[in-house]
């Protein structure tokens, strides 16, 4: 009973390592990433998910269980990548310690008759076949390993064999491959990333309390790694610049940074400019330009008759005009329901749009105009986290609206009274840390390299065979017989081998006319 | 940095160039499919090999294969013509193909490769050079010459009208040396793999053709091209041999993104739906090179997986860049 178990395990281990298997999961790879490429992925776009949830019932809902909207992240999706990659080092154990025995071993010995190999020829020498034998070597040269044998009767026979390099860059690859899997796990288990939106003129320090969103790996949430510790002391300047045609041609981020030194004191401030593609790196952290927009400056004047200046972060909902959504949200009295809340949007270049509203023309701004709801009320009445881009209007009564450019002021009821003072920019940073990713780096021009070994180059197998003339006829020329075998990618080893021959035939001695005859067997 | 129009309109106008230079190419490979025999070209140059691999060697004696028959009729002389001249004019289309690619690039002081007309331009004159490398190495394929100039000029076609888009300068998120390394490899190999693609198809015609004429089946379109086709074994090693070349330019492509998407997107991977194609096209590519180094996998199995790869590739190109928006989206389309 137990025997028959260790055969099934045996059996079914067997299985698993065949080249078959291996097809067939790395079918099932192709086919099973085919998902996260066409529904929405929760971890790259979860508003998306939200709405395909919403729209879509109880399919959507039996999607999501069986993780549809975070395919990459799936158990079925690492259970097959896992077993290719079992099935994988079970193949790559055997080979690697065949491959070791193969480099270790001798060429084999010359078959007696070489012209039954796929590619054979022959010639005639004037050389003793020791000296020629020496002559064949050096036009081998040492891109083969040639072992030389003695038989008896004075025959001399070469072994040589090249390409070996062809399974070192397999073997190569494929434990490449094998390494990179895991240094993408331990990557993901030391990561961290956050962002944060950053208004010009204020700064943010390397902590987790500092993001807007804070995303980290496993060993960051566990509190056992903590973030690099440095601070982005200011965004001195956020620069956009545009063509004439409204495209886009450079963004850059002047920030002024300060690393924590060890005793807890901060570092000298330097200066440095972050544009797309060129991030912040240091403290092995990088520092991403990911997207800018706009913050309007606004003074309110309270119903009390007190005055609050404030600048909020708008949102840009249209990606190609930047035209912004956002609110302030403006504090009076403790439960006197005198708060201010003023939704609106920002036109960086207004325009009139199709509804007879105002919209945006350009993303550049070009005398802007800030249309603003203003309502009256108790602003965020439970207590709750409320979003800041918007208002939740429970409690509050719309008292007014208007559209200002900047210095303009619109005068509402109850002597509350609004100025758009003007605008900054702010910009959406990203600190990002992956303490394997150089080592990842490193393993994938590994990979590539033993990629190009193992289908550039060809395994092949030479032999001669070098008879001395018959004893008693010492006239006769020394025979010397050539076979060739491919051992992988045939490819041309016609035309290899003729080559090989023909230099081969070139390294004899001549023999004299006479003597050809004597040398044809 | 303005554009500078008179150049980029002399690069469109080069590219028309081009393709009607190829059709010219095509219409003469086709003529010469036609007209020359089967074979004749192929048996001339396996005589050929045999005469080299026995000069010189008096001790050996060579059976050197029949002289092709001397019924050296006009039309047979006019097909040698034909095929000379297309690839004289297949020459001549990729040396104007190449330099409207440059003046692009020149026009507005950039790699010219930022878009998908671009992108195609690229790709389809790769494709070009890889049937002439072809060519090169085994001139005894010159005459299905046709069905390499056919897609590539059905794509130069998609180029010139659907994807078409003005020379302009680049967004900043593709201010980066990287694009000239990362697009260059994936333009480049995905050239060589249409080659593969087509050789492929072949290989399954000539294969069908030798089955039906076995006694299997009618003999029907497109089966019945495979009359003139060179041998199975031939087709289905100039497939193996381009994507073997191809693979690792196409590896090293998508890690050249990754290290770009490091420094672009804060992360060297993120599943973006042309990350997730492209890692789908490669494995696929992984499983035709294992393939056919599997018994029972090898030959039409292996050449189905190869159209699939180039299917996933295809779709990564068109349908991804077009229809499936995410963070590759600059298509130039809109």
């Amino acid at each position: 009973m137990r025997a028959q178990a260790t055969r099934y395990v045996r059996l079914a281990w067997r299985r698993l390592i065949s080249m078959r298997t291996a097809l067939v999961l790395l079918f099932l790879l192709a086919l099973a990433s085919v998902p996260g490429s066409l529904l929405p992925q929760r971890p790259l776009n979860p508003a998306k998910v939200d709405a395909y949830l919403r729209t879509h019932g109880g399919w959507g809902r039996f999607l999501d269980r069986i993780g549809m909207f975070d395919v990459f992240g799936a158990a079925w999706f690492a259970a097959i990548y896992l077993l290719l990659f079992v099935s994988l080092a079970g193949c790559l154990v055997p080979r690697i310690r065949q491959h070791a025995r193969a480099v270790a071993r001798k060429p084999l010995p010359a078959p007696k008759n070489l012209d039954r190999l796929p590619e054979s020829g022959g010639f005639a020498s004037g050389d003793t076949p020791a000296a020629y034998a020496r002559a064949a070597r050096a036009v081998l040269g040492r891109r083969w390993r040639i072992v030389q044998r003695d038989e008896p009767d004075g025959v001399v026979t070469l072994s040589a064999e090249k390409g070996y390099t062809r399974e070192t860059g397999n073997l190569l690859f494929h434990v490449a491959l094998l390494t990179a899997l895991v240094l993408i796990a331990v990557g993901r288990l030391f990561s961290y990333q956050g962002s944060v939106i950053v208004q010009q003129g204020q700064g943010f320090c390397n902590s987790p309390t500092a993001y807007d969103s804070w995303r980290p790996g496993r060993m960051a949430a566990d509190g056992r790694i903590g973030p690099a510790p440095f601070c982005i002391d200011s965004l001195n300047q956020f620069t956009a610049t545009y063509l004439t045609d409204g495209e886009p041609s450079k963004f850059s981020a002047d920030v002024t940074y300060s690393k924590v030194l060890p005793d807890g004191t901060d570092g000298p401030a330097i200066h440095h400019t972050i544009t797309v593609n060129h991030p912040l790196r240091l403290e092995g952290d990088r520092v991403y330009l990911i997207n800018h927009g706009f913050a309007p400056k606004v003074t309110v004047r309270m119903p009390d008759g007190s005055v609050q200046r404030d600048q909020a972060t708008f949102l840009p909902t249209d990606p190609s005009t930047f035209l912004s959504d956002g609110a302030f949200q403006e504090q009076g009295p403790q439960g006197a329901g005198k708060d201010v809340g003023i939704e609106g949007f920002f036109a960086p270049t207004p325009a009139v749009g199709n509804d007879g509203g105002v919209t945006s023309a350009s993303p550049q701004v070009d005398n802007p105009v800030l249309g603003i709801f203003v309502y009256e009320g108790t602003l965020n009445p439970n207590g709750l986290p409320q979003s800041v881009y918007s208002l939740n209007k429970a409690e509050l009564h719309r008292i007014g609206q208007a559209n200002l450019r900047i210095g303009q002021t619109a005068r509402m009821p109850n002597g509350i009274a609004v100025t758009f003072d003007g605008w900054v920019p702010w910009v959406s940073l990203q600190v990002s840390h992956d303490p394997t990713q150089g080592y990842l780096l490193i393993v994938a021009v590994t990979a590539v390299v033993g990629l190009i070994g193992s289908l550039a180059v060809r395994r092949r197998r030479l032999w001669l065979r070098i008879t001395p003339a018959p004893a008693g006829k010492p006239d006769s020329p020394t025979v010397v017989a050539v076979g060739g075998l491919a051992r992988s990618d045939t490819g041309n080893f016609t035309t290899e081998f003729a080559g090989v021959l023909s230099r081969l035939r070139d390294a004899a001695t001549p023999i004299e006319p006479a003597l050809v005859g004597a040398g044809k067997e | 940095m303005a554009v500078n129009t008179g150049l980029a309109h002399l690069s469109d106008a080069l590219f028309t160039t081009a393709i009607a230079t190829y059709s010219l190419a095509m219409a003469c490979y086709t003529a010469e499919y036609a007209f020359g025999r089967r074979g004749r070209v192929a048996a001339t140059s396996r005589a050929e090999a045999r005469v080299l691999v026995g000069a010189g060697g008096p001790s050996v004696e060579q059976p050197v294969a029949e002289a092709p028959a001397r019924r050296s009729s006009t039309r047979r002389a006019a097909g040698e013509r034909l095929g000379r001249l297309a690839v004289v004019l297949t020459v001549l289309g990729a040396a104007i193909h190449l330099g409207s690619i440059a003046l692009r690039g020149v026009a507005a002081d950039r790699v010219p490769w930022g878009n998908m007309y671009e992108f195609s331009s690229v790709a389809g004159v790769i494709a070009i050079l890889a049937f002439l490398g072809a060519l090169w190495r085994a001139p005894q394929i010159r005459y299905i010459g046709v069905f390499v100039m056919l897609p590539v000029i059905l794509l130069m076609f998609l180029a010139g009208t659907v994807l078409y888009a003005k020379d302009a300068p680049l967004v900043p998120a593709l201010q980066s040396y990287w694009l000239a390394i990362h697009v260059t490899a994936a333009a480049g190999s995905e050239g060589i793999l249409i080659t593969s693609a087509v050789f492929t198809v072949l290989f399954l015609i000539r294969q069908r053709y030798d089955a039906v004429t076995a006694g299997a089946g009618r003999l029907r379109f497109p089966v019945t091209l495979g009359a003139r086709l060179p041998a199975p074994e031939t087709l289905d090693k100039v497939a193996y041999r381009t994507v073997a070349f191809a693979f690792p330019i196409y590896t090293f492509g998508v890690i050249a993104g990754a290290i770009w998407a490091e420094a672009a997107w804060g992360r060297y991977w993120g599943w973006d739906p042309k990350e997730t194609w492209a890692f789908i096209a490669w494995v696929i590519y992984a499983a035709y090179l294992h393939a056919r180094a599997t018994a029972g996998w090898k030959g039409r199995s292996a050449a189905w997986i190869n159209l699939l790869g180039f299917g996933a590739m295809t779709f990564n190109f068109f349908v991804v860049n077009i229809v499936i928006s995410g963070l590759h989206s600059y298509a130039g389309l809109n």
